[in-house]
């Protein structure tokens, strides 16, 4: 991945020498689907694997950088091939290529982490339904060169990842009191009566969660305040 | 003497509390406490809507005024429960400071980390401490078992009243009745403190090998869901006739609810002051009642073959009805909207005691469930209300 990045890096300054690698508006592609923009928490996409997989941390994390993975390669293929591909079969071009990722990722999980396999299960094929990938590819890489693409490609899988991962972080400690399954809570607290909390292992837990977070951003961020 | 007290508060403790004052950031919390002792001299600014002459703080106190006979007769019952499981004999006062002791810290958790909370968002968000929570602040001691932790009630209570009430906008603007927000909390959190024959009576666990005849700890619905046949007449050896019992409330189960006798002392409170909408809970009653009688009909397993009357004896359905489902926020406001909403509880509640064991407390669901659906019950009410109107309109010649 990393030398066709390049590659299409050097590709990129060749054509277009005045606009820099990272300038303003290819930073903004990269920061703003972290907060201001951010898939699960603004746009509200991608909302079924948040609730299914954030029970523990490990979990959350693989599939963040599974979605990251498929998503870097994706954007960067349709949009290599934006000219080539007819709009009315576009959809199935992008399914295709999305599919045949995520298959290379679920082969690749199964060969070197097969327990966080087994408890993804179905969650990794179901990164074809993404909305958060389709809607990039749509929205972004089918009108874009493939480096900003790439970029764009990276920051919303990392809009993602920091929120799953951010809302497995409160559900792992709360529901089983545990962090990357290491236990963290003492076991001196459940001798003084502690227990964990179901609720916090059940998806509606997430969803609430999820909430706090939007709350809280949505405070702290004033550009997202809504007038009224 | 109570003239004397306001003035010197008006004069003395006010100007601290003012605009520019040294304590005015408490302001809300001042408030709070001064309305609460005297009748605030606000007037309404602009056209008001009157709805009724008394102001919301006291129509809360007569709704808490009106769950004192349930508390009362849950603290003699949980005194009551205990000794019978123990197998000693006890005066009456003696199983009702029982009862005080086991019930008393509840109350005071739940009041105190409710309001806690309330006052803390009042001091951020800069306005008036809500009167709202002084029903939940009971409601959830009351729909709870004795037995449980004093940090779970105040983890639920925290839970309930942030993401039940002020994420929403504080009192008035919430979707889901508090205290029932606060239960089903706990009901999905810790699931063992809130279910089973261990927890619904005080200090069950170390008495249960003493247990009377016929008597397991477990609820009338608990028992219905496991033994199904022949619970009636199981329930009937250990507390006497079970629909009188049941009635009468000496019976195991979350503090408040097992009373349907001073469940209806409340109830009439409610009714007589016009407090408690008459509509829900009629219809409530009606709901259940024709569930309760479909499912006889088509009795294919034992718990269906239970008599409608006595489901309305049972488990926390009296409560619900009468203190929950009534709830003015979280309702439906039309009138039309108030006989579906309270028909719709009934006959969920019971569907859901009866067809699912895993939640044999299907009052607290239904209710749960109904408040999401009222503003949809009172869109097409109105909606509906609106064509009939237009229907009858004649027709602008054109």
């Amino acid at each position: 991945m990393s030398e066709t990045a390049e590659a299409q890096v050097q590709d990129e300054a060749a054509v277009e020498p005045k606009e820099p690698l990272f300038s303003a508006k290819n930073k903004r592609l990269l920061s703003d689907p972290l907060n201001d923009d951010n898939p699960i928490t603004i746009q509200v996409l991608g909302i079924c694997s948040a609730l299914a997989i954030t029970v523990q941390v490990k979990q959350a994390f693989v599939m963040a950088v599974s979605v990251l993975f498929v998503m870097i390669g994706a954007n960067l293929i349709v949009s290599w091939m934006r000219n080539l591909i007819p709009s009315r079969v576009r959809i199935i071009v992008q399914l295709v290529i999305v599919a045949a990722l995520v298959i290379l990722v679920d082969q690749v999980l199964k060969a070197f982490v097969y327990d966080v396999s087994k408890q993804l299960s179905v969650f990794v094929g179901l990164i074809i339904t993404n909305c958060i990938i389709m809607g990039r590819l749509e929205a972004f890489a089918l009108g874009n060169k493939a480096w900003p693409s790439f970029l764009d490609a990276i920051g919303n899988a990392a809009g993602y990842g920091w929120i799953l991962i951010a809302v497995a972080v409160v559900r792992e400690f709360f529901g089983s009191g545990k962090f990357w399954g290491i236990q963290v809570i003492p076991d001196a607290f459940y001798e003084m009566g502690y227990f964990n909390n179901g609720f916090m292992i059940l998806p509606p837990m997430a969803l609430v969660v999820v909430g706090i977070i939007i709350w809280i951003q949505r405070s702290k961020n004033t550009k997202l305040i809504e007038e009224n | 003497m109570s003239n004397a007290i306001h003035k010197f508060i008006e004069n003395k403790v006010k100007p601290s509390f003012d605009e520019g004052g040294k304590l005015e950031k408490f302001y809300p919390a001042y408030d709070a406490l001064e309305t609460f002792l005297f009748v605030p001299p606000h007037t309404a600014k602009k056209g008001a809507h009157i709805r009724d002459g008394v102001d919301m703080k006291r129509t809360m106190i007569i709704v808490v005024l009106a769950m004192i006979p349930a508390l009362l007769f849950g603290m003699w019952n949980t005194g009551h429960q205990h000794f019978l499981a123990t197998g000693e004999a006890a005066t009456l006062m003696e199983k009702f400071l029982f009862g005080l002791i086991k019930v008393l810290p509840l109350v005071v958790v739940s009041y105190g980390v409710g309001l806690g909370v309330e006052f803390i968002f009042a001091i951020i968000k800069k306005h008036q401490v809500n009167e709202g929570y002084l029903v939940s602040g009971m409601l959830i001691p009351l729909c709870l078992p004795v037995d449980i932790p004093l940090w779970m009630v105040a983890v639920a209570t925290i839970f309930a009243v942030i993401i039940g009430k002020e994420v929403f906008g504080g009192t008035g603007m919430n979707i889901l009745n508090v205290a029932l927000t606060a239960r089903a909390f706990l009901f999905f959190a810790y699931p063992t403190w809130m279910s089973g024959d261990k927890v619904w009576i005080a200090e069950g666990t170390s008495a249960a090998n003493n247990f009377a005849d016929g008597s397991t700890g477990a609820t009338l619905l608990a028992q219905a869901t496991e033994r199904s046949s022949g619970f009636v007449d199981a329930a009937g050896v250990a507390y006497g006739d079970t629909f009188w019992a049941s009635f009468m409330g000496w019976i195991p189960g979350s503090i408040g609810e097992t009373s349907v006798f001073a469940i209806l002392i409340g109830a009439a409170i409610l009714l007589i002051t016009g407090i408690g909408s008459w509509k829900i809970m009629l219809s409530g009653v009606i709901g259940a009642f024709t569930m309760g009688l479909i499912f006889n009909a088509f009795a294919v397993n034992e718990f269906m073959e239970v008599p409608a009357h006595m489901h309305l004896v049972m488990g926390g359905f009296a409560f619900g009805i009468v203190f929950m489902a009534t709830d003015p926020v979280t309702a439906s406001q039309t009138s039309t909207g108030k006989y579906i909403y309270g028909f719709l509880i009934g006959f969920l509640a019971i569907m859901i005691r009866v067809f699912n064991p895993a939640y044999p407390e299907g009052v607290m669901l239904a209710i749960l469930f109904m408040n999401v659906m009222a503003p949809l019950i009172d869109h097409y009410v109105i909606q509906a209300n609106i064509k009939r109107r237009q229907k009858r309109a004649v027709p602008v010649a054109a």
